[in-house]
Order: C-alpha cells, then structure tokens, then sequence
C-alpha cells in the first residue's frame, strides 16, 4: 500500500546548480507534514518541483500511485496537489473574492470547500470580499492565498512560508484553521523556518539542508538537538 | 453649427477606430502582445463577408454574423499554433512574426482578390440618415459608433464578470501563479485572440460597408488604431473608445480645415495627448 | 584559422565589388547600387533593433527627411548633390532629436508604433511642401546630378556616358558607405559604449548596476543611425532622380525589405545584414516575375526564422559550428546560451 503523495530520488536543477539531491517523502491520508530548514535549503524547489513550476530533472512525484512528475502545472492542480506559494501571490487585478473563486477555475467535481465554508473558515474575508485582494493585511492576504488553494478541492495541499513576514498573533490565527482544513480530508504539508509552529501542527518533521533531507521523524522524538544540528549542519 | 456639425462626424469615425482598436486592446491588456497584423487582419474579415454575401446573396449584416465564429477560430488557431510560441521577455519577435503575418495576409488578399476597391452592398440603409437634433447623420456612421460603445461594453462584462473574464485578469496579473489555479495560459491566450478577431470581423463590417476597401489598407487603419489604444491608456477598454474619439474628432476638424490635414492632425493629436500625458487618458493602477 | 582568413578575404571583396562599374553592366551597377543602400539602410537598423533594442518601424522617416533635405539643397539653395547628401545626414540627425525626445517616451513594442506615427507625420508634413512639388514631388534639375562633383573624374577614369559616370560615382560612394558602417559599426560594438551597449540589451538592471546609462546610449545610437539613414535617402534619390512623398516615405521598401533582410541573416550579429541582403537579392531574381508571391515568401521566411532560428542565417551558423570569424567579445568565448524549456 503506497503513502497518498509520495516522492522518490527527486532532484532539481537550476541550469547548472543542482538544487535538490534524490529527496524521498510519503505522505498519508489525513496527515500533516512540515518540512524545516533555513534559507536556500531547497524547500521552496521542492515545492515548485511537486506542483510543476519547477522542472525536475530525476525522481518520480506519484499521487495515489499516479505519476506527476511529468505533467505541467495546471494539469497537478487537476490531478489534486494545490499550493499556497511562497509570498502569497494574490492576484493584484482580482477582487478577494474573485482570488478565492480564481482558485476553484479547474474544480474537480464537488466538494467540501465552497465559499460560504471558506467564509466560515476566515470570517474577515467576507466581510472584505469586495475589496482587491492586495489592500489587505499581510495576514488576512495569506487567509485568501490558503482559501484559494482550498477551492479546487485538493488531495493535498503545500504551504511555502505561510509565517513569512507575518507577526506571531497572527500565525497563530492562521494555523488555527489547520484542524477543521484536515478535517475536510485534505492532507497537508507546510514548508516553515518557524521551527516550533511546524513542530506544534505536524505529524512528521523533516529537516532540509542544501538539498537533502537530513532528519526526519515525529515531532515528540526528535531532540531539540537533533532538530538543530539538521537545520543549522553539524559544525554550527 | 458647421463645427458641432464636424465634431459628430469626428465622433462616427471615432467610433468605427474604436472598433478598430478593441480587439488589440483586448490582446495587449492580457498578454503584453503587440499584433501588427490586426489591421490586415480586419481587411480578411471584410473580404470573408463579402465572400460569404456573395456565394450566399445574404445581405452583409447576416454574412457578417456567419463570419465571426469562422474568424475566432481563426484567431485561436492564429495565436495557438504561431503566437504562443513567440511570446516571452523578448518583445522583437512578436514584433516581427506579426510583421511578417500583416506581409503576408495583405499580399494573399492581393492574389486572391486583386487591388480592385470593393465595397460591402448593404442595401438602403446606407443612403438613409437622421435628424438628431441641430445636425443630421448617417445611419450607418450612427450604427458604427453604437456598435463601438456596444462591443466596448460587453468586452468589460467578459472581462469583469465572467469566469472567463476572471481568467484573463489573473493571467495578465501572473501568468506563473495562474498555473497553479489550473489555468492553462496559452488557452487563455487563444480565447483572447479569438475574441479579437470576433471584434475584428464587427469592425471589418462597418469598414467595408462605409467606404471602398482593397487589400493594401490595412496598415494604415492599423495605425489609428494603435493611436487610440496608446492614448486611451494601455489596457483599458473604456480609454481605448475615448482614444478612438479623439483621433476621429481630431481628424474631423483637420479634414475641415483642410481636407490634405485629415490623417496629419490626428497624428499630432495624438502626440499632443502623449506628451501631456505619457502614460495615456486612462493608464492602469498596476502596470 | 578565422583570425587571419577574415582580415585578408574582406579587402578583397570590397576591391572586387568596386571594379563592378569598370567591368560590369550599367543594369548590374544600377542593381548593386539598390542592394548595397538596403545594406546600408540594414546595418542602421540592426545597430537600432539588434544592439540598441529599439525596434524602430518607422526609419523611412530618416531616408525620406534625407532625400527631400538633398533635394532642397539642390534645388532651393544651389548646393552640388554631393553637399546635399551631408545636409541630408544632418537634418536627418536634428530631426531626430524631438523625434527620440516623443518616441522614447514610449516603452517597448510601443515604440514601434511611435516611429511608424512619426515617419507618417513626416509623409504628411513633405506633401506640403509646394516648393518641392507637394503631393505629387519633383524631380532633380536637368543635368544636376551629371554636374555633380566627381562625375567628371569617374568620366576620366572609366569613359562612357554622363549617366554611367553617376550610376558609378553613386555605387562606389553606396558601397564605400558599405564599408564605412561595416567597421565603424565593428569598432563600436567592442568599445566600451559598444559593450555596454550589448550588456543593456541582455539585461538592463545589471547593466545599470555597473554603471551604464542605457537611455544616453540609446538616443546616441538612435542619433547615429539617423544619420546614417538619411545620407543612404539621399544617396538612394540622387540615383532614382524623381522624389514624391510616398516614395521617399515607402515603409516596404525602406523598412519592411529591411528588416526581413537583417533578420533573414541574424538580427544582433554583424554578418547578420550582409547575409540578409544577399539572400533578400538572390529570392528577388529567383521571384522577381511574381512581385507577390516574392513579399509572401519573404514574409513566411521572416516568420519561419523568428519560430526556429531566432538568431537568424549567421546566429544559426556561428552556434552550429561554434566558428565565429567576427567575434565581438574581447574574452574567451561566452558559455553557451541556455537551452529554453
């Protein structure tokens, strides 16, 4: 029985650089997933890899045993895999709402999110659902960016640097929503340098650096130590 | 009397630029493309009406309307086989693919149909004109300028009310992130181009059934055109009809003047326009 | 190989192409004339497009602001052509400062656009002109171009008519303009202003970042080539005679023809133009029965090499052999251009 996403020996390259050496991954049904590391370690690639704005050079991206690796990126969205992209993306010329409902463009049948749920979710965005979607708050722009990403109704969804830029009040305030996004069956991965909010949602952390996974485990056994030396390398 | 009598001429033949002018709005707005070949392009849609009136004795207006749907393929096709594949950073060779196209449609239209002026046989209606208070016009130049507004209106409810329309705007916004909405650019771009050719085959109507067109006047038609995009502020619908209005009003009174200074002044009109304002009439907030 | 073999093989086409009017036919004079001021007209724009980046489609305004400045010279103020051909260069060059002064105002694909208005304005403004025949043009006085400083020389040196002294006078001075761009145009590019020339072209930022000022270069570029343009104009009417506003202002044959022979042959290379042209020349006699058919497949050339070569004949053949017998870097070859996805 195969993981929900699961990745083998993926690398990434940037014309000559190789960003990402041989990663391996699973993901389960229902399960959250963080990714850690400090800045350049590969995990915004890794992101971009999956989801097909990246091109992988080696590996395979299999979701339910169907390959992705080599599809574009509007057909992964399609095949399931949804992505809140690093620095949120909102679309500038495109209403809070017309940003949420840009995100359900290639839905796939129906399911749990619609509007009114995703309204529920972040009762702010209704009451600023007129407004274009770059006048908001850097926080209440992510809420979008995440309900966005909901719309299509996504087997998985990848977070890149939800907490970036943003102040620690109102992280907590997003990743409360994680639970009920779980709930609806949606299986998550979140990339973060905010080691002890990844800690605190995940089911599995693994640890990044130059372009390999060097730790991983559940959060409750791996030492502080351990998480350390794998985020800042051993001689740190 | 005899200049408001200019001015609502100059705003008929404004109308009839700005129909010229929407579907390279409509194109520049979504993907930054810059089509040379547009105003060859409405001169192919002039000669597939009267094509199509003359095999089918079908008066031009109907032609027309079995026109547009044989020249938004020929957009998709257009923009889906050649020009998605010249798109990029690089603006030269968009510029010069469509360069090409505009040389090679004009001479095709050439062979096929010789340099003779023809003309669309639209019947009465073009004689015919109304009292409109103190002035009197065509009804075939009112038409034009009515069509103009129309197909500038329902060009704004595609772009800001529809599914289709949403689509358009993120992927001018970001076409990288879009992707990640599951939308395909180069079918967006293919839709766009499409719908630009549906404008193209309108105006290619009123083209040809206001005055005698042959092969070889596309490019300067192209070039008004362009004047009211540029003017009207690059992408926005609303200021292309407004540019449109100023070139035809501008090259009203310079025909008054003097009928030599008809194209010059509207030229210069549009110089006028950009030097005091370089960004045009009405320039978008994130551009 | 190609460091010895270029500097030896240039001279001697150029002494070869010059014993044309001593050997050749006056029809074939007539016709090298024609394909070196495309030549001409080819460097100057590709110096503008291929260099400088600014995709101008409008330098027939500098050809026809050249031959009518000749023309007044001649006919207005008495001047010998020759004279009139320098007047044309330099009213060309002032004319062209407001013109950069509106266009450049214009970013990107629209500057095209711009040009083309202006060579329009410039159509419009020449047809009013009564002096020099309005509308409808004048031609050159009887005998003006046969007086003309040199022709008497030629006469000496080469015998026949009048009009084949000027027919060879005006072909040697087209192909010393040839030669002229040719190394002027090579020269510049491995200067310092040339070099950053091209660096602003493959990416402004950073080439603002060390300290080029791109819009400076770029209106001297624009300046330049203005010149150049309107001397080949007036060079180009001496020959033809006769000026009218549409001839002189023609967008085919001053900038459509142009700009597919300096892409045919590879837009940004120096070689690029001369291939071009050779190319443009030998499709023109091939299809020189069938004046249509010829623009449709100049057309589907253009289109063709802008979809699978975009560096054109000479790009094509610099990357396939990796031999380039005019290199214009200083340093070691550049490491290949990246593969596009």
């Amino acid at each position: 029985m195969s993981a929900l996403l699961e990745i083998r020996g993926l690398t990434a390259h940037y014309g000559d650089f190789q960003a990402l050496f041989g990663v391996d991954l699973a993901l389960e049904r229902g399960e959250v997933m963080a990714i850690i590391g400090a800045n350049g370690a590969g995990k915004t690639t890794l992101m971009r890899a999956i989801t097909g704005i990246a091109r992988v050079s080696g590996g395979s991206v299999a979701l339910a045993g169907r390959r992705l690796d080599r599809l574009a990126a509007p057909d992964i969205l399609r095949a399931g895999v949804s992505m809140v992209p690093e620095g949120r993306r909102l679309f500038p010329s495109l209403t809070v709402e017309e940003n949420l409902l840009i995100g359900a463009h290639a839905r796939r049948g129906s399911g749990f999110w619609t509007l009114a749920r995703l309204y529920d979710l972040f009762p702010i965005l209704r009451e600023r659902r007129q407004q274009p979607a770059t006048a908001l708050s850097g926080g209440q722009q992510q809420m979008v960016a995440i309900g966005r990403a909901l719309m299509s109704n996504p087997d998985v969804l990848l977070c890149d640097e939800l907490s970036l830029g943003l102040a620690p009040v109102v992280i907590r305030e997003i990743y409360a929503a994680f639970p009920t996004i779980r709930d609806s069956g949606t299986a998550i991965t979140v990339v973060e340098q905010d080691i002890g909010q990844a800690l605190k949602i995940a089911d599995h952390v693994h640890c990044m650096m130059e372009g390999r996974i060097t730790l991983s485990g559940r959060p409750d056994t791996l030492s502080r130590d351990a998480i350390h030396n794998a985020y800042f390398g051993v001689h740190a | 009397m005899i200049w408001l009598d200019t001015l609502v001429q100059g705003l008929m033949l404004g109308g009839l630029y700005a129909l010229f002018a929407a579907g390279l709005s409509l194109v520049f707005g979504i993907m930054r493309l810059v089509n040379l070949a547009h105003g060859d392009l409405i001169v192919l849609g002039a000669y597939l009406i009267l094509g199509i009136g003359t095999v089918t004795g079908l008066n031009p207006f109907v032609a027309a309307l079995l026109a547009l749907p044989v020249m938004f393929a020929l957009g998709w096709l257009l923009q889906g086989a050649l020009l998605n594949r010249v798109l990029g950073e690089d603006i030269l060779p968009p510029l010069l693919v469509t360069f090409g196209l505009s040389v090679v449609v004009q001479n095709a239209l050439l062979i096929g149909f010789s340099a003779d002026s023809r003309k669309l046989p639209v019947g009465p209606i073009d004689a015919q004109s109304l009292p409109l208070g103190p002035v009197t016009v065509g009804v075939m130049p009112l038409l034009t300028l009515v069509s103009a507004v129309l197909v500038i209106v329902v060009l704004n409810q595609i772009f800001y009310r529809t599914a289709l329309g949403r689509a358009f705007r993120a992927t001018s916004d970001d076409p990288v992130t879009a992707q990640l909405m599951g939308i395909r650019p180069r079918s967006i771009f293919a839709m766009a181009t499409g719908i630009a050719l549906v404008v193209a085959t309108i105006a290619a109507l009123y083209l040809g059934a206001r005055a005698n067109f042959d092969p070889s006047i596309g490019p300067a038609r192209l070039l008004y055109a362009f004047e009211a995009v540029i003017i009207g502020g690059l992408g926005s619908l609303w200021g292309t009809l407004a540019g449109g209005l100023v070139i035809g009003v501008a090259q009203a009174f310079g025909a008054a003047l003097n009928p030599e200074w008809q194209v010059l002044v509207g030229h210069l009109a549009f110089v006028a326009v950009l030097l005091v304002r370089p960004r045009g009439l009405f320039p978008r907030a994130n551009d | 190989m190609g460091k010895t073999f270029t500097p030896l093989i240039l001279p001697l086409l150029v002494l070869g192409m010059a014993l044309v009017p001593v050997i050749g036919s006056r029809a074939l004079v007539q016709d090298l004339f024609m394909v070196l001021c495309l030549l001409v007209l080819a460097l100057n724009w590709n110096m503008l497009a291929g260099f400088a980046g600014l995709v101008s489609v409008g330098q027939q305004a500098f050809v026809g602001i050249g031959a009518y400045a000749m023309f007044a010279s001649v006919i207005l103020w008495g001047m010998d052509p020759l004279a009139g051909l320098l007047v044309g260069g330099l009213v060309a060059m002032a004319l062209a400062v407001p013109v950069a002064f509106f266009t450049f105002r214009l970013n990107g694909a629209y500057f095209a656009i711009g040009t083309w208005v202006v060579a329009d304005i410039a159509r419009l403004a020449f047809s009013q002109w009564k002096a020099l025949g309005g509308g409808t043009g004048t031609s050159l006085p009887k005998g003006a171009a046969q007086e003309m400083l040199g022709v008497a020389t030629v006469r000496g040196l080469i015998g026949g008519s009048k009009a084949a002294a000027v027919d060879a006078l005006t072909y040697w001075l087209a192909l010393a303009l040839v030669v002229v761009l040719l190394l002027a145009s090579w020269a510049f590019l491995r200067s310092r202003m040339g070099l950053g020339l091209q660096a602003v072209r493959d990416n402004a930022l950073a080439a603002r970042a060390v300290g080029v000022d791109p819009l400076r270069l770029k209106a001297l570029v624009f300046l330049l080539t203005a010149f150049g343009t309107g001397i080949c104009g007036g060079l180009l009417f001496i020959q033809i005679g006769r000026i009218s506003p549409g001839a002189a202002f023609s967008l085919l044959d001053w900038t459509a023809f142009v700009i597919f022979i300096v892409v045919i042959g590879g837009i940004g290379t120096l070689p690029g133009p001369v291939i071009g042209v050779l190319v443009f020349y030998g499709l023109e006699r091939l299809l020189a029965d069938y004046g249509t058919v010829y623009l449709i497949v100049l057309g589907l050339i253009g289109i063709a090499i802008m979809l699978f070569a975009r560096r054109g004949l000479w790009g094509g053949f610099v990357q396939r052999t990796g031999l380039d017998p005019l290199p214009l870097s200083h340093a070691a070859p550049a490491a290949p251009a990246p593969t596009r996805s």
